[in-house]
C-alpha cells in the first residue's frame, strides 16, 4: 500500500493502535518523548477490575511495538508540523523529517499535580503521598511505612484530588480514581491487615460490570470504611502523624481524623505535551483542555482536521481497558480515512 | 424699553432659585440633624477651628478648581473646571460689575444675572469696558468647558474613558438646561449688545452684526426669557439630579474635615457621601469586574442607593478591592459604604457560637493567628512555624486546632451582629495572653484586628512588617539569589491597609524584584475575594489569567504575594510559581540546615 502513518506517544494507546494500523500493511512511525515505551503503564502495579499485573500488558504492547513495518523513535519531540497536499510533514527537535498520509495523536494524559491543592499538604507534610506514588511503593515491594518508618495505624485515602472541583478548575470526573482507590485500599489492607482504612469519596463511581463487586468486597473482607464528605484540610502533628478535617456530609458533622499516611487520588489532566501537540497542529480542544472530538457518539477518535485522529486519554480521562478499545478504533478509522482517500 | 418685562421674565430664575435653596438648606438641616451627637459634637468644635478655612480651600480646590480630576486626566479635568470655576467667575465678577454700577451693595439678586439687559450703554460706571470684556471672555471660558461636555457624550475616548454612566430623566433636563444656559446668555447678550451697545469684545462684534439681519426688538426678550427658563429649570431639576453633588460635596469636605466619620451603619453621613458622587465615571473603567461584564461598580451602588432600587445582585458583586475608592476624585469612602449597606440588607444570623466557649489561652509574648486561608495554604503556616523556631520566638498559635474566625469574612458580607460574638470571644483570649504583639498572616484578618478589635497595648502586625522588623533586628537570614520576581500587593494590605514599602524592603534581601505598571496603589486585584459572594468561578478566573497575563509580560521567575487568598487564586491559574513572602524567608533557613533536609529526601528516595 506504502501509505506512511505518524503516531505521536509511544503509550499504551499508541502502540496499540500502531500495532494493528502496521499488522494492516502501513509503515508506522511512532514519536515518543521518553527514551521508552509503554508510558505510565510502567508505573503501575496491578490493574483492576482483575489485579493483574501491570507488566502483562507491558510485555503485550513490546511485542505489539515489534510489529514489522513499525519503527520507534524514542526520545523524540515534534518541532513543527506542516501540511503538504498528500498530507503532512513533522520535523523531529533531531531534524528528522516524517512525511504522513495520517497523524495518530496519542500524548495522553497528566496526573493532577497534588501540590496545586495546597490544603491537602502535599510535599509540605511528610506522610501526604498520592495515588501514584503508592502504586510505585508497591510496585518496589518495600514495606508500607511513614516517612519515619512506622507502620501506620490509619490511612486515609481522599477521593477526587483534582477532579470534580472548580476550585482546582478541573469540574469533570476522572473516572478512573474511585476504582483506583478502592482497588488500592484493597491491596493495602492484604499488605497490612490491622491497619484502619478510611476512603473520604463524594460518591463512588464504580461502573463497569466487576466494580461495584470490589466495592462490596472491600467493605465486606478487607473492612474498608468508607466516609461520604470531602476533606477540607490536612494538617500536621508534632510526631508528623495527620489531622484530617472534613464534613460527614451523611451524618451532617464536622468530623475530625488523625491518620499516619494520606493518600490523595489524583485525577487526570492533559498534559503538556498534548497542548504543544494540539497547538502545533492547530487542531481545537474542548473546554476543559482535551483534544475535541466532533461527535461524541459517532466520531470518538477524529478531530476538528481531516487526516489528524486521536487515540487514548488526550481525549478524555480513560483507563487502560477503555485506552485499548479507543486506540483500536482508532486504527481503524485510520485504515478507512486511507483507503477512501 | 418696556418696563414690565423685566419682572415678568426674572421669575422662572428667582423660582428655580428659591427652590433649590430651600431644598439643599433642608437636605443639609436633615443630614447634619441625622448624624450622631458624638459626630455634632465635632462639627461644632470644627466650626470655630481652623478646619472651616482648611475645609473652605478644600471646597475651592476640588469643587471648582477640580485638581483631583486634572491629575487623573487633564482634559477631564479642564472640562469640570472651566464649567464650575468659570461659572463661578462669572457670578463673582458679576456681582463686583453690579457694584461698580450701583455704586453700593444693595441690589437685587437678579441684576448681576440679567446685567446687561437691564444696563444701557450710554450709561457710565467705573471700569465699565473693562467688565464687558472680561465678562466676555469669562463666559467664552464657561462655553468651551460646555462644548467639551457636548463633545464628551459623544466621544468617550477623548476623555480617557472606555465608559460613561448612564443617564435617568431627572439628569436629562439639568443636563439639557445646563447646556443651554451659556449659549443663551451669549446670544441674550449679544442681542442686547446689538441694541444697547453694551458689550464687550466679544457680544458688541457678534451684536452688530446680529442687528443687520436678526429683528432685536423680538428676539431680545424672547432670548432673555429663555435664559432665565433654562437657568430656573437647571435649578429646580439640580436637586433631583447628579448635579445635586455640587453643593452636596462641599457640605461633605466640610464634615469631613470636621473628622465625622462612617460607622457601621447607614446614617446621613452616607447619604451626604452617596450625593456628593459626580458620576464621573472614573471608578467604572478602574474596575476589573469590567473584564467579566459585570457592571456592579461603586457608582451603580450610589446611583442604587439614590434612587432607592439598590438590589443584592448589584452590591454583593464587588471584590471589595478598593480601586475605586484609591481614584475617586471626591474621596467617597466607597468600601465602607458598600459594606455598611452589606450590613443594612443583611437579615442577620441566628447563629449560635456556643462552641467558641473554653477552650485554652497560653500565655507568650507574641500570639499568631494563621486565619482559616492560612490554613488552607498549610507552606505558609509552616514557614512561620520555622521562622518563629529559627528566630526563639515564645509564641502561641491561638488558632492551631480550634480555629475561630476573624470575624471579617462576615463584616464583608454584612454580618455585623455575628461578626461581633466572634471578634468578642477572639479579643478576650488574645488579652489573656498577656503577648505584646499580634502577628497576622493573613491581610483580610489583619485589617478587621486593626479595625475592628479593641487590643490596647497590643501592636497588630501582618506577617510581612513582622518579619520585616526581625530581620531588621538581625534574626533571619538573609540569602539574595538570582531569582527574578515580581511582588503582588494584596487588595487588604496595599490600599486596604497601606502597607506597600515593608514588604519589598524585606524582600529586596532575597530576589530582585521587578518594578512593574500596576504596583502599589494601582495594583490588580487577584479576583479570589472573598466578599464577592454573587460572582460566578468563570468570570473570576477571566480577571484572575487577565492580571497573571499581565504579570508573565515580565517575564518573572516567580510570583510573591503575602496573602493566602492571592497565592491560592494565582495557583489556581497554573501558569507560573506562586510563593508566600513568608515561603521566601523559610527557604533560607531550609537552606541553612540542608544536612538535615537531604538526610530526610533520603528516607523519602528509600521508601519511594
Ligand atoms: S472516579 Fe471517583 S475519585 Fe475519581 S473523580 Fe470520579 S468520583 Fe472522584
Ligand atoms: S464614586 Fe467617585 S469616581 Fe465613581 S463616579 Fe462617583 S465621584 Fe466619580
Ligand atoms: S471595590 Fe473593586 S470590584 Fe468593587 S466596584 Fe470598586 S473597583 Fe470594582
Amino acid at each position: 500500500m506504502g501509505k506512511s502513518i505518524v503516531t505521536i506517544g509511544g503509550g499504551i494507546a499508541g502502540i496499540e493502535a500502531s500495532g494493528i494500523l502496521a499488522e494492516l500493511g502501513y509503515a508506522v512511525s511512532v514519536i515518543e518523548k521518553e527514551p521508552d515505551f509503554g508510558g505510565k503503564l510502567k508505573n503501575w502495579d496491578h490493574l483492576f477490575p482483575n489485579m493483574r499485573k501491570a507488566e502483562e500488558i507491558e510485555d503485550y504492547l513490546s511485542r505489539k511495538g515489534k510489529t514489522p513495518g513499525i519503527t520507534l523513535f524514542p526520545n523524540t519531540t515534534i518541532a513543527s508540523f506542516e501540511n503538504i497536499k498528500s498530507g503532512f510533514v513533522l520535523k523531529s527537535n533531531h531534524g528528522v523529517s516524517y512525511s504522513a498520509h495520517a497523524v495518530i495523536v496519542a500524548t495522553g494524559f497528566e496526573v493532577f499535580s497534588a501540590e496545586r491543592k495546597e490544603e491537602y499538604g502535599y510535599k509540605i507534610y511528610d506522610n501526604v503521598i498520592t495515588s501514584a506514588d503508592l502504586e510505585k511503593r508497591l510496585k518496589s515491594g518495600t514495606p508500607l511505612t511513614t516517612l519515619a518508618g512506622k507502620t501506620p495505624q490509619r490511612i486515609a485515602f481522599i477521593h477526587c484530588v483534582g477532579s470534580r472541583d472548580a476550585k482546582v478548575g478541573n469540574t469533570y470526573c476522572s473516572k478512573v480514581c474511585c476504582v483506583t482507590g478502592v482497588k488500592q485500599a484493597i491491596e493495602v489492607n492484604k499488605l497490612l491487615p490491622a491497619t484502619q482504612i478510611f476512603n473520604f469519596y463524594m460518591d463512588l463511581r464504580m461502573h463497569g460490570l466487576e466494580h461495584e463487586e470490589i466495592y462490596k468486597t472491600a467493605q465486606e473482607k478487607h473492612n474498608i470504611q468508607f466516609i461520604r464528605g470531602r476533606l477540607s484540610e490536612v494538617s500536621e502533628n508534632i510526631d508528623h502523624s495527620l489531622l484530617i478535617k472534613a464534613e460527614d456530609t451523611l451524618s451532617g458533622r464536622p468530623l475530625k481524623m488523625n491518620v499516619d499516611l494520606v493518600v490523595l487520588l489524583v485525577g487526570m489532566e492533559p498534559g503538556v505535551g498534548t497542548t504543544a501537540i494540539g497547538k502545533a497542529c492547530n487542531i481545537e480542544f474542548n473546554q476543559y483542555g482535551y483534544l475535541k472530538i466532533p461527535d461524541v457518539h459517532l466520531a470518538g477518535n477524529l478531530t476538528s482536521r481531516k487526516g489528524i485522529f486521536v487515540a487514548g486519554s488526550c481525549s478524555c480521562p480513560m483507563s487502560v481497558k477503555d485506552t485499548i478499545e479507543h486506540a483500536r478504533s482508532a486504527a481503524f478509522e485510520v485504515h478507512r480515512y486511507l483507503i477512501e482517500n | 424699553m418696556n418696563k414690565l418685562l423685566p419682572e415678568i421674565f426674572i421669575w422662572p430664575f428667582i423660582i428655580g432659585l428659591a427652590y433649590f435653596s430651600i431644598i439643599v438648606l433642608y437636605r443639609f438641616v436633615r443630614w447634619t440633624l441625622g448624624l450622631s451627637k458624638i459626630d455634632k459634637i465635632r462639627i461644632w468644635k470644627g466650626l470655630r477651628s481652623r478646619k472651616t478655612l482648611d475645609s473652605a480651600i478644600e471646597a475651592f480646590r476640588e469643587g471648582l478648581l477640580h485638581r483631583k480630576i486634572f491629575r487623573t486626566n487633564p482634559v477631564l479635568g479642564y472640562m469640570h473646571m472651566s464649567l464650575a470655576f468659570g461659572w463661578f467667575l462669572l457670578i463673582v465678577f458679576g456681582h463686583f460689575e453690579a457694584v461698580a454700577y450701583k455704586g453700593s451693595l444693595s441690589f437685587p439678586v437678579y441684576l448681576p444675572i440679567f446685567f446687561r439687559f437691564f444696563v444701557d450703554g450710554i450709561e457710565t460706571y467705573p471700569f465699565m469696558h473693562f467688565f464687558a470684556s472680561l465678562m466676555d471672555l469669562l463666559l467664552l471660558f464657561v462655553l468651551s468647558g460646555v462644548s467639551l461636555a457636548y463633545y464628551k457624550r459623544f466621544n468617550k475616548k477623548l476623555f480617557g474613558m472606555k465608559k460613561a454612566t448612564r443617564l435617568k430623566s431627572g439628569d436629562r433636563i439639568a443636563l439639557t438646561a445646563l447646556w443651554l444656559i451659556f449659549p443663551l446668555r451669549l446670544l441674550a447678550e449679544s442681542f442686547s449688545a446689538g441694541q444697547l451697545k453694551n458689550g464687550g469684545i466679544i457680544t458688541q462684534p457678534l451684536g452688530n452684526l446680529f442687528s443687520l439681519f436678526v429683528p432685536l426688538e423680538l428676539t431680545t426678550p424672547v432670548t432673555w426669557l429663555a435664559y432665565s427658563f433654562a437657568l430656573g429649570f437647571f435649578f429646580v431639576s439640580l436637586p433631583n439630579s447628579r448635579y445635586m453633588h455640587i453643593p452636596a460635596e462641599v457640605f461633605f469636605i466640610f464634615l469631613r474635615n470636621y473628622s465625622v466619620r462612617l460607622k457601621k451603619r447607614v446614617n446621613t453621613y452616607s447619604l451626604v457621601q452617596v450625593f456628593s458622587c459626580s458620576r464621573c465615571g472614573i471608578c467604572l473603567d478602574t474596575c476589573q469586574l469590567n473584564l467579566a461584564n459585570i457592571h456592579t461598580q461603586s457608582v451603580y451602588v450610589l446611583k442604587n442607593i439614590r434612587n432607592k432600587n439598590l438590589t443584592d445582585e448589584v452590591l454583593f458583586n464587588c471584590l471589595l478591592c478598593g480601586k475605586c475608592q484609591q481614584v475617586c476624585p471626591v474621596g467617597i469612602e466607597l468600601i465602607d459604604l458598600r459594606i455598611t449597606q452589606r450590613i443594612e440588607s443583611t437579615l442577620q444570623y441566628n447563629s449560635s457560637y456556643s462552641y467558641l466557649a473554653g477552650g485554652e489561652v497560653k500565655q507568650a509574648d507574641v500570639v499568631y493567628f494563621a486565619g482559616c486561608m492560612t490554613h488552607l495554604t498549610p507552606s505558609i503556616k509552616k514557614s512561620m512555624l520555622q521562622i518563629f523556631a529559627y528566630s526563639g520566638v515564645d509564641y502561641w498559635f491561638m488558632d492551631e486546632h480550634k480555629a475561630p474566625c476573624c470575624g471579617r469574612p462576615l463584616m464583608q458580607a454584612g454580618q455585623y451582629d455575628a461578626a461581633a460574638v466572634l471578634i468578642e470571644n477572639n479579643q478576650q483570649k488574645i488579652l489573656a495572653s498577656g503577648a505584646k504583639k499580634l502577628v497576622v498572616s493573613c491581610p483580610i484578618c489583619y485589617k478587621v484586628f486593626i479595625e475592628d478589635y479593641n487590643l490596647p497595648d497590643i501592636k497588630v502586625q501582618h506577617h510581612s512588617e513582622y518579619l520585616f522588623e526581625l530581620m531588621q533586628m538581625g534574626s533571619l537570614p538573609k540569602r539574595l539569589t538570582s531569582e527574578k520576581s515580581i511582588y503582588h500587593d494584596p487588595c487588604e494590605l496595599g490600599r486596604g491597609s497601606g502597607i506597600y514599602d515593608k514588604p519589598r524592603k524585606l524582600l529586596s534581601n532575597y530576589t530582585s524584584l521587578i518594578p512593574i505598571m500596576n504596583e502599589k496603589e494601582k495594583s490588580l486585584c487577584c479576583g479570589g475575594s472573598l466578599s464577592n459572594i454573587k460572582i460566578q468561578m468563570s468570570e473570576r478566573d477571566i480577571i484572575t489569567n487577565n492580571a497573571l497575563d499581565e504579570y508573565l509580560q515580565y517575564s518573572p521567575d516567580s510570583l510573591i504575594t503575602s496573602c493566602p487568598l492571592c497565592k491560592k487564586t494565582f495557583a489556581r491559574g497554573n501558569k507560573i510559581m506562586v510563593k508566600d513572602i513568608s515561603e521566601v524567608v523559610a527557604a533560607s533557613i531550609v537552606q541553612k540546615n540542608k544536612s538535615n533536609a537531604c538526610a530526610d529526601k533520603k528516607v523519602l528516595e528509600q521508601a519511594l
